[in-house]
């Protein structure tokens, strides 16, 4: 970075020095100025598309769109005058005059980029009346179990087709037709249910308005919670306590556990249950699993299997690595399925009769919870998946003032829970959590190390090796599809000869997941949410006094009482599920 | 206009399968060769149906969303295959004002057949087009390369009774 000249600019007329490779929107940034952007994410969305960023630059003929334009010696930025407010103004008005503008009912109001820019500029709606007003609207596709489109609220800006093309090299969506019909869609206006979507959820976090968003299962909880012949359960997914507060205004990072769970029993669940005790048990049957593949000669590298994005990606793109998945359900479909089996035999209760709920980052879960193979007991393992976002949705309904919460503790008997299931929602956790239990189960003893350094951080693909006793063993860690195509490839091609790899759907990690918080685009383009987020998990491992997954006191209990020894064959049964080859284009002949 | 997807079931050969092949091993590692490949895939089939799109996508590593994007982008490319009849109805200026549009509806309607599509037994495709310079016989209807000019809507039933058999 040191060889990178500097340039001086001057910004609403007062002189700062910025990297000559800075666009005039960085450089307004590090003079304090905002520029507005509606289509603009750093590195995967530079079009200068939306024109809301227009600014004044001295050399340029018209007003130019500040997140693509280069900054130069000697170049006066103005975002203080009349003709840049009213620029910005019109393109707002004339974003508006496409837009269904019902905002009173939408689910993005208040987290609406759109929305904010037209307060922010005092934009009048109805500027332009619609010359088509009388047009259809957009039919809204509601074909995915995950993911709605609705077009009537999507404004061109691609930044969910950046998301699926370009972040995650998937590309099921892209622009259609032309000029005026431009819509976003897929492939001959196909269902998005009925392509190769992985349920992700990442065009959902960097969509500005409402054209996307989730299947809303929140209704289907709260019917849950009022019929009285349900037990209704709720278990927390080990990131969501680390950006929930995020949806009521806290800032990231910040660990809102204990308000977490208070809320929760204030919405009149049964039980709150900790999935991080799952986590754990993923964690002894994935690493009982791994040395067998190691001993026995399975299929190797082996795959982690917690991320339900990662899994469908794995079924479409790369049908013939599924044999190398780990054949463990994911935490949320082991705590479902220990519930309604283990627990509801203890206690005596005719598993029909509960209804168990996950609330997870994720938007691919509500996929899993309809997969085959996924029913211990013979009902769903899980019955509804909400996300981080839903959840918030359903506290805000009942009036529950959740910053000033006070804190308070999961239900036992599942509360307990390592530091090694707390780390499971950033890229590297799920390996971290594995390898200490792992090296442990291979020497029969305790191994030194309990950090694993080389793994952490938010890199997209990471490599180490670790020696566990006389056993070298090669890892490898990846987060976001483009990075497990770049893996995999690797794999094919016999230059990477790893043999146990985790890998996750969103880039990140789950902290980074497709049923997040929103965060608008000023903030994604600017601080590492993954890291952030992530924080709050390594300094709950790091405080926790148990460390490693098996020696969880509530998950030996479990094994103890009901499933035997790790990878025991009932525990298979309950714990463990079976992969599709689905490949890409499947359904045209 | 909105491209319409075909609703003619592919006829597609193997002979033509495999002179795709060889069209897209032509430009294997050429970069920019998307629009190439589907203009000669286009003079191969005549037209580009998923079908089509989906040996394009497999074999240049491409999402088939990427390339339809291209398509029906384009107005070059046709999701339709012609049908044995084309019927084009101009859509300039002169033919407009005339009423071109009503006539337009009403083939649709006699045929069944939406503008840019073909119907699904592949007889009658019908298209929109841009001015085709015949203004002073607004409007115009071209049917397999027959100028009718001057067309009124009430004689549309009697000019496709020709082509009915």
């Amino acid at each position: 970075m040191e060889n990178i000249k500097k340039v001086k600019v001057k910004v609403n007329g007062r002189e700062i020095e910025v990297p000559e490779n800075y666009t005039v929107l960085e450089a307004a940034r590090a003079a304090n100025v905002n520029i507005p952007t509606l289509c603009y994410l750093k590195d995967i969305n530079e079009i200068g598309a939306c024109r809301i960023c227009l600014t004044e630059v001295t050399g340029a003929r018209g007003m130019v769109a500040a997140c693509v334009y280069p900054v130069a010696d000697g170049m006066e930025i103005k975002t203080n005058t009349e003709k840049v407010r009213n620029a910005r103004k019109l393109n707002l008005e004339l974003v508006l005059s496409n837009h269904d503008m019902r905002c009173l009912s939408c689910s993005r109001s208040t987290t609406c980029e759109l929305q904010t820019l037209c307060n922010e500029y005092g934009v009048q709606a109805g500027t332009f009346l619609n010359p088509n007003a009388k047009e259809e609207p957009h039919p809204i596709d509601d074909s995915s179990v995950s993911i709605i489109r609705d077009n009537n609220k999507c404004i061109l800006c691609r930044r969910c087709v950046a998301a699926c093309a370009t972040l995650q090299d998937i590309g099921v969506i892209g622009p259609n037709d032309r000029g005026y019909d431009t819509h976003i869609g897929s492939a001959y206006e196909m269902k998005l249910a009925d392509t190769a979507c992985v349920n992700c959820g990442q065009c959902i976090v960097y969509c500005p308005t409402a054209a996307l968003y989730e299947r809303d299962d929140t209704q289907k909880v709260f019917d849950a919670i009022s019929d009285p012949t349900k037990h209704v359960a709720i278990c927390c997914a080990p990131s969501v306590r680390a950006t929930l507060g995020e949806s009521f205004g806290m800032a990231p990072g910040t660990d809102v556990e204990g308000k977490m769970v208070s809320a929760i029993r204030s919405l009149g669940f049964d039980a709150v249950y900790n999935m991080n005790l799952t986590a754990d048990m993923t964690i002894v049957e994935e690493a009982t699993e791994l040395i067998d593949r190691i001993q026995n000669g399975g299929k190797l590298p082996m795959i982690t299997s917690c991320s339900p994005g990662w899994i469908k990606y794995c079924e479409h793109y790369f049908p013939e690595f599924t044999e190398n998945l780990s054949s463990c359900k994911s935490p949320q479909q082991m705590f479902g399925a220990i519930y309604k089996t283990y627990w509801a035999e203890k206690n005596n209760i005719d598993p029909k009769d509960i209804f168990f709920v996950s609330v997870i980052p994720c938007t691919a879960k509500k996929f899993e919870v309809g997969r085959e193979d996924q029913s211990a007991s013979g009902y769903p393992d899980v019955d509804v998946a909400i996300t981080t976002r839903e959840l918030a949705s359903m506290i805000t309904k009942t009036g529950i003032d959740f910053v000033n919460l006070e804190d308070e503790e999961f239900d036992t008997p599942f509360a307990m829970a390592t530091g090694a299931a707390e780390i499971f929602g950033a890229t590297g956790g799920v390996m971290e959590a594995a390898l200490r239990t792992a090296a442990e189960l291979i020497l029969g003893g305790k191994f030194e190390k309990t950090d694993f350094e080389e793994v952490r951080g938010t890199t997209g693909i990471k490599h180490a090796i670790y020696k566990v006793g006389d056993l070298d063993v090669k890892v490898a860690v990846c987060s976001g599809t483009a990075n497990a195509k770049k893996l995999l490839r690797a794999i094919e091609a016999g230059e990477d000869d790893s043999v146990f790899i985790e890998i996750m759907a969103c880039p990140g990690g789950c902290v980074n997941g497709g049923g997040q918080p929103y965060q608008p685009a000023v903030v994604r383009n600017n601080v590492n949410l993954a890291a952030v987020r992530a924080s709050v998990l390594y300094s709950a491992d790091s405080d926790n006094e148990l460390r490693k997954s098996h020696e969880n006191p509530a998950l030996k209990l479990i094994y103890d009482e009901y499933l035997g020894e790790f990878g025991s064959e009932k525990a298979h049964h309950i714990l463990h599920t079976s992969y599709v080859k689905r490949g890409v284009y499947q359904n045209i002949k | 206009m909105k491209k319409q997807p075909t609703t003619v079931p592919f006829r597609g050969t193997a002979e033509q399968e495999q002179q795709l092949l060889s069209v897209i091993e032509k430009y294997r590692g050429i970069k920019g060769a998307m629009m190439p490949i589907l203009q000669e895939a286009q003079g191969i089939y005549g037209y580009l149906p998923i079908e089509v799109l989906k040996i394009i996508a497999e074999k240049t590593d491409t999402p088939m969303e990427v390339i339809y994007g291209i398509v029906s982008f384009y107005s070059q490319f046709k999701l339709n295959y012609d049908g044995d009849i084309t019927i084009s109805i101009c859509m300039g200026t002169a033919c407009y004002v005339k009423g071109s549009a009503d006539v337009l509806n009403e083939v649709a309607s006699e045929l069944g057949v939406e503008p840019g599509a073909t119907s699904s037994d592949g007889r009658y495709s019908l298209d929109a087009t841009r001015c085709i310079g015949a203004c002073g016989l607004a409007p115009v209807m071209i049917i397999n390369g027959t100028v009718y000019g001057r067309v009124k809507k009430e004689e549309v039933a009697g000019i496709l009774a020709k082509y009915k058999e």
